[in-house]
């Protein structure tokens, strides 16, 4: 009995593993494999084992500032959208007190989600250009005598264009975490005496931990598996490991890209295993 | 803290406590507390930044031949629109947009059915469970571009051609997937076993249980996972990128566009995709919204 109930759970997920292991299983052994082969140099890989990728991976330079540059936005982007969505978030579970209000507007936060993010992307051009709205605005207002050419193709854009996309992957599991604290806990804390920084450090915050993981998991690994945002709105002035990945891939370098994609991808699980070390995610998502 | 009110006396600790009763979280008609308005000038904030560059983008788009990348407007027309469709050098953007919906139409129907067995399976825990579920979160998270490469690169040693329809569309589903499962998990938790085992003492054969019971009570969230295969698929770029073959999809074809073309045809583009996304976001909103009414209805007259 049980047997046949194993075997039924088996069957019920046998269509996912039969896209998960030619989709994600192998290509990843393949990208593995590929990382100890030797290139011939003209795009073909020879079929040896050797370590000389890695090794050319570790001991350059240009390594540690690739993997600096894109800690450096994953830790940019985590922080805002971070600070942003948890504020959003609170704002619609605690403070809007009408449930239409608040699906309304749940809503209009999540409905840029289904467009395209490139799209997205780009609609900061007119704004953020040399001759965008904001530089126009200041050099009407005198703050400014002539355009600030940091806004757009630097750094601040690429971190722009991150939290604007991706504020949402923390508004959604935060908002379903602080949803389901029950308001008598926060009454009850206020009757003993709590006080407003109290309740967000003893209740609100504690409460929302599997929802902050959650969307940490989504934010981090989005920013570092990217290279979009970087390679259009930094203007080729910023590098990230997954561009660099794919300036590899154009010149046939697949060895050497190889073993800079398994680097990145253990570094990534080791990152994300740590935050799933904080947070049961299986338990929090199917309660 | 603590040591410092009780040292207020009573009388104080009550005028503190009435006084944060006021600003409490369901707080009486008399007033708001201060952090009310503050959160409420950062969420409009948020909505503004949110929406404020896609609707300029949309605006610029009807400028006339004259127009440029940037404000102010110069004329207006559907030049660009035009433009768009007719000219070769922004390329193939008609065929791309038939490939993506194609594709997108393909994926939900394979990510709503997957994902509801799947999200069936994961009610009960069974051997090997955790290993799936971290199968899944893996593939969820790693890097698109890599795994879209890994993909590229066995289709070429087994010696098959990549194409849209083959060798992106898996690619797509490894990521839609994931996604649909972990909605399906939280539209499942909500789901009460007891309907289920009625229909069991009923009578119902476990087909006729799914059937009668399940889907039509998980409507609403399998057309929820319906609309995320959608437009995860419609938008997807990474994953697709190394596997499409030699005819892109509409984000591929943006994202050239992004490099070569420095016209507001680029910016039509975003407007014409955008109420594709709009149109697939209220066709699924609104079926939800229906079968809910229906349903509040149908409980009304039923009894």
């Amino acid at each position: 009995m049980t047997l046949r109930r194993h075997l039924t759970s088996w069957l019920f997920l046998s269509p996912l593993l039969v896209v998960l292991i030619p989709f994600f299983v192998l290509p990843f052994i393949v990208v593995l494999t590929a990382s100890f082969f030797d290139s011939d140099g003209f795009g073909g890989l020879l079929p040896t084992f050797t370590l000389v990728n890695y090794a050319n991976l570790f001991t350059s330079s240009l390594t540690l500032n690739l993997y600096l540059a894109t800690l450096k936005f994953t830790v940019l982007t985590w922080f805002f959208s971070l600070i942003l969505g948890f504020l959003v978030a609170y704002f619609l579970a605690f403070h809007v007190r009408n449930p239409l209000l608040g699906i309304g507007l749940f809503l209009l936060c999540t409905v840029p989600f289904w467009t395209s993010n490139i799209i997205r992307m780009i609609s900061w051009i007119p704004l953020l250009g040399k001759e965008g709205l904001i530089n126009m605005a200041l050099l009407k207002l005198g703050l400014i005598h002539e355009p600030l050419e940091i806004l757009l193709f630097s750094s601040v854009a690429v971190v722009i264009a991150y939290v604007h996309q991706l504020t949402i992957f923390m508004i959604v599991p935060i908002f379903n975490s602080m949803a389901r604290i029950d308001k008598r806990v926060v009454e009850a804390a206020l009757d003993a005496g709590a006080s407003r920084l109290d309740i967000m450090r003893l209740i609100v915050i504690p409460m929302s931990k599997s929802g902050i993981a959650l969307g940490s998991i989504f934010v981090v690994s989005i920013v570092m598996g990217d290279f979009f945002v970087v390679k259009v709105m930094s203007g080729g002035g910023s590098a990230s490991v997954v561009g660099a990945f794919y300036e590899d891939i154009s010149v046939l370098q697949y060895p050497s890209a190889a073993a800079s994609a398994v680097v990145l991808t253990v570094a990534l699980m080791v990152l994300i295993g740590l935050i799933l070390r904080t947070v049961d995610i299986r338990r929090e998502i199917t309660r | 803290m603590t040591m410092a009110k009780e040292a207020l006396g009573p009388a104080a600790a009550a005028r503190r406590r009435s006084r944060s009763r006021q600003g409490a979280l369901a707080p009486g008609r008399k007033g708001r507390p201060w952090t009310f308005y503050v959160l409420a000038a950062i969420f409009t904030l948020y909505v503004v930044a949110l929406y404020g560059p896609m609707i300029s983008i949309y605006i610029l788009s009807f400028q006339d031949i004259r127009g440029g990348l940037v404000f102010p407007m110069k004329g207006l027309s559907l030049h660009w629109f035009n433009d768009l469709f007719t000219q070769v050098r922004t390329g193939d953007v008609k065929g791309s947009f038939d490939r993506s919906i194609k594709l997108a139409g393909l994926v939900t129907v394979i990510t709503v059915v997957v994902s509801f067995l799947a999200g069936l399976a994961f009610r009960r825990r069974f051997f090997g469970d955790t290993v799936i579920f971290y199968l899944m979160i893996g593939s969820l998270v790693a890097p698109g571009l890599v795994l879209g490469i890994g993909t590229g690169l066995l289709f070429n040693w087994l010696g098959l051609e990549t194409a849209w329809y083959t060798s992106a569309l898996g690619a797509q589903l490894s990521w839609t997937l994931p996604f649909g499962v972990l909605v399906m998990f939280a539209v499942m938790s909500r789901f009460n076993k007891a309907w289920e085992e009625a229909a069991r003492d009923l009578g119902a054969t476990p087909w006729q249980t799914i059937r009668l019971v399940i889907i039509p009570i998980l409507a609403p969230g399998l057309v929820a996972v319906a609309l995320f295969g959608f437009t995860l698929s419609y938008d997807e770029f990474a994953r697709t990128l190394q596997t499409s073959g030699s005819l892109n999809t509409l984000p591929l074809e943006i994202w050239s566009m992004t490099l070569n073309v420095t016209s507001p045809s680029l910016y039509a583009l975003g407007t014409v995709t955008t109420i594709v996304s709009f149109l697939i976001i209220g066709i699924g909103l609104g079926s939800i919204t229906l079968i809910q009414k229906r349903r509040a209805r149908g409980g009304a007259a039923g009894h």
